[in-house]
């Protein structure tokens, strides 16, 4: 109890729990449980957006994603790193991945049909993912925290990479145009969506912003990117697809309709337009690569017997 | 043919290569047998896009009919492409993509590092650029030579079976075309046979070493000519710059 005690007061000083520190195991599970979950969607994401690479329309624009996905990879193994710090391994965190007892961010179990849509998610889906990821700079445990420093820097310049190819459409031909609108269209609401349920509704919110996991709650950050994002829209000529969008003159934001609760639900439930696909081409990868995978720890096992003999 | 137009086509050869490799090695995103490998390869995607962006800029230039890169890339049809049959060949397994790469990049080392001191300024900056990529990608993909030789039974079978499937495709990527004498007299370009030489020595020094035997060579090569692989690559790439043409991206 008195452990309990001191931990939360080291908290609530703003210092930050290492991995060898005494955490809570409840602690220890939540994390592992958002820096899984973050590093998985940085990987399932490499999906939709890789999907564009071969049909990318000029070298640099291929040049441009191909070091953006690269990026996300790169994010998926610092969080892989990260999470192993707290006594899992990236084995299991597959395992429990493929098996479906953890997610990764449902954005990317939506499809990707068109150029501007590798725009749209660099605009808004890592628009949304940095708005709260700036947020969890300030998350408590320290490699996390640390990870999160990195991974923002890097974020910012994907959201203007997506953000110039929207311009581009935006600004192009009447064909260019309708193809960011489609995008638009098709990307806002599950963005929106990332942030995950009302306050009211989010279980786990609670004990994460006590112990400072979570910084900003789900509609917080939500509101904080839509105001950002809309005057984003209007710049382009493009229309947010929500009639009730409006500014409200007394708070200083924008209002808009209440996102589609159900389908929300039902994509976090497998249901979504691609979950079966993403889930499908992580695991025949995986299980494709398993013999590349063993005769590396083969060769590696012999090198190490090897150098012990001599 | 005039030095120029002898240029821009060689030019072309080793940019298109360059190009068609990259799309290939792009085609592993999310496809690695692990994720640290599916970064190092796109990254080399990266490299050889890059690579083939400056060569066929200057080839561009050379030809003098304002054509771009970009141009070159994706307003060409499959005959006009002058890249080595071998990077075209698909990613049948992660054997082939490693065995693929290998050879290539033994290849490109030497070629960048004799390209270093052409007489051609820009060919010679060129050189030195890529070199520094080129030996990095020889470094990765010569570990994994040995790495898979010497792993298990089943890394050994597939990857003497990817390179015996791709030696076939090799004297084309080591015999100087016609128009390439002229260059080489000239000190503009490295000398092929030379190339060729060291290129065989360094390769079967990492085979061997790896536990994997050269295979034999083929006694009649098979026919120059591009295969389906290209067509349906192209149709891809190709695919929102023929549908759109008034569009700009």
């Amino acid at each position: 109890m008195e452990k309990l005690h001191d931990f939360q007061r080291f908290i609530d000083a703003e210092e930050k729990i290492e991995p060898k520190d005494w955490m809570p195991d409840e602690y220890r599970a939540h994390n592992i449980r958002q820096i899984s979950q973050h590093a998985h969607s940085e990987v399932i994401g490499m999906q939709p957006e890789g999907n564009w690479i071969t049909r990318a329309p000029t070298l640099r624009a291929k040049k441009i994603l191909l070091a953006k996905i690269q990026d996300e990879g790169g994010h998926g193994l610092y969080l892989y790193s990260a999470a192993e710090t707290l006594g899992i391994s990236r084995d299991e965190m597959i395992a429990q991945l493929h098996a479906g007892k953890a997610k990764y961010s449902s954005v990317f179990n939506y499809p990707t049909l068109n150029w501007a849509d590798i725009g749209a998610i660099g605009w808004l889906v890592d628009g949304a993912a940095v708005t709260n990821q700036l947020s969890l700079r300030r998350t408590s445990y320290g490699p996390y925290s640390r990870a999160m420093l990195r991974i923002c820097n890097e974020e910012s310049f994907h959201q203007r990479q997506g953000y110039e190819i929207m311009l581009k459409m935006a600004k192009g031909t009447p064909e260019q145009k309708e193809m960011a609108q489609d995008a638009l269209n098709r990307w806002w609401w599950p963005s929106l969506m990332m942030f995950g349920p009302h306050d009211n509704h989010s279980e786990r919110s609670t004990k994460g912003m006590l112990w400072k996991i979570k910084r900003a709650s789900n509609d917080e950050l939500r509101q904080r990117f839509i105001d950002k994002t809309v005057p984003q829209a209007e710049f382009l000529g493009l229309t947010i697809p929500d009639p009730k969008l409006r500014w409200n003159e007394a708070t200083g934001h924008y209002e808009t309709s209440d996102i589609n609760w159900e389908e929300f639900n039902q994509v976090i439930q497998g249901n979504g337009p691609c979950n079966k696909e993403r889930m499908d081409h992580h695991k025949q990868v995986h299980a494709e690569g398993a013999w590349v995978r063993e005769a590396a720890a083969a060769y590696a096992a012999r090198q190490k017997e090897q150098l012990q003999e001599a | 043919m005039t030095t120029n137009q002898a240029l821009y086509q060689y030019c072309l050869r080793l940019g298109d290569t360059n190009l068609i490799l990259g799309h290939r090695l792009s085609e592993m995103c999310s496809r690695g047998p692990m994720l640290e490998e599916d970064i190092a390869l796109t990254n080399f995607a990266l490299d050889h896009i890059g690579q083939a962006e400056a060569l066929l800029q200057y080839a561009g230039k050379l030809e003098g009919k304002g054509r771009s890169e970009d141009d070159l890339s994706y307003l060409r049809n499959v005959e006009e492409f002058e890249n080595f049959r071998l990077v075209e060949q698909p990613n049948t397994d992660f054997a082939y993509v490693i065995a693929r790469q290998f050879l290539v990049d033994v290849y490109q080392c030497l070629l960048y590092q004799k390209m270093q001191k052409s007489t051609d300024e820009t060919l010679a900056g060129m050189g030195s650029r890529f070199l520094k990529e080129s030996t990095y990608h020889l470094r990765h993909t010569s570990g994994w030579m040995e790495r898979l030789g010497l792993g298990t039974d089943e890394s050994k079978r597939r990857i003497q079976q990817a390179i015996s499937d791709l030696w076939q495709f090799t004297p084309e990527m080591l015999t100087a075309k016609s128009y390439e004498k002229e260059l080489e007299a000239q000190g503009i370009i490295p000398d092929a046979e030379e190339i060729a030489l060291d290129w065989l020595v360094q390769v079967v020094r990492v085979l061997s070493r790896s536990g994997l035997h050269k295979p034999q060579d083929v006694a009649v090569p098979p026919p120059i000519s591009h295969s389906d692989h290209l067509v349906r690559m192209l149709a891809e790439m190709q695919y929102l710059q023929r549908t759109y043409p008034d569009a700009r991206w």
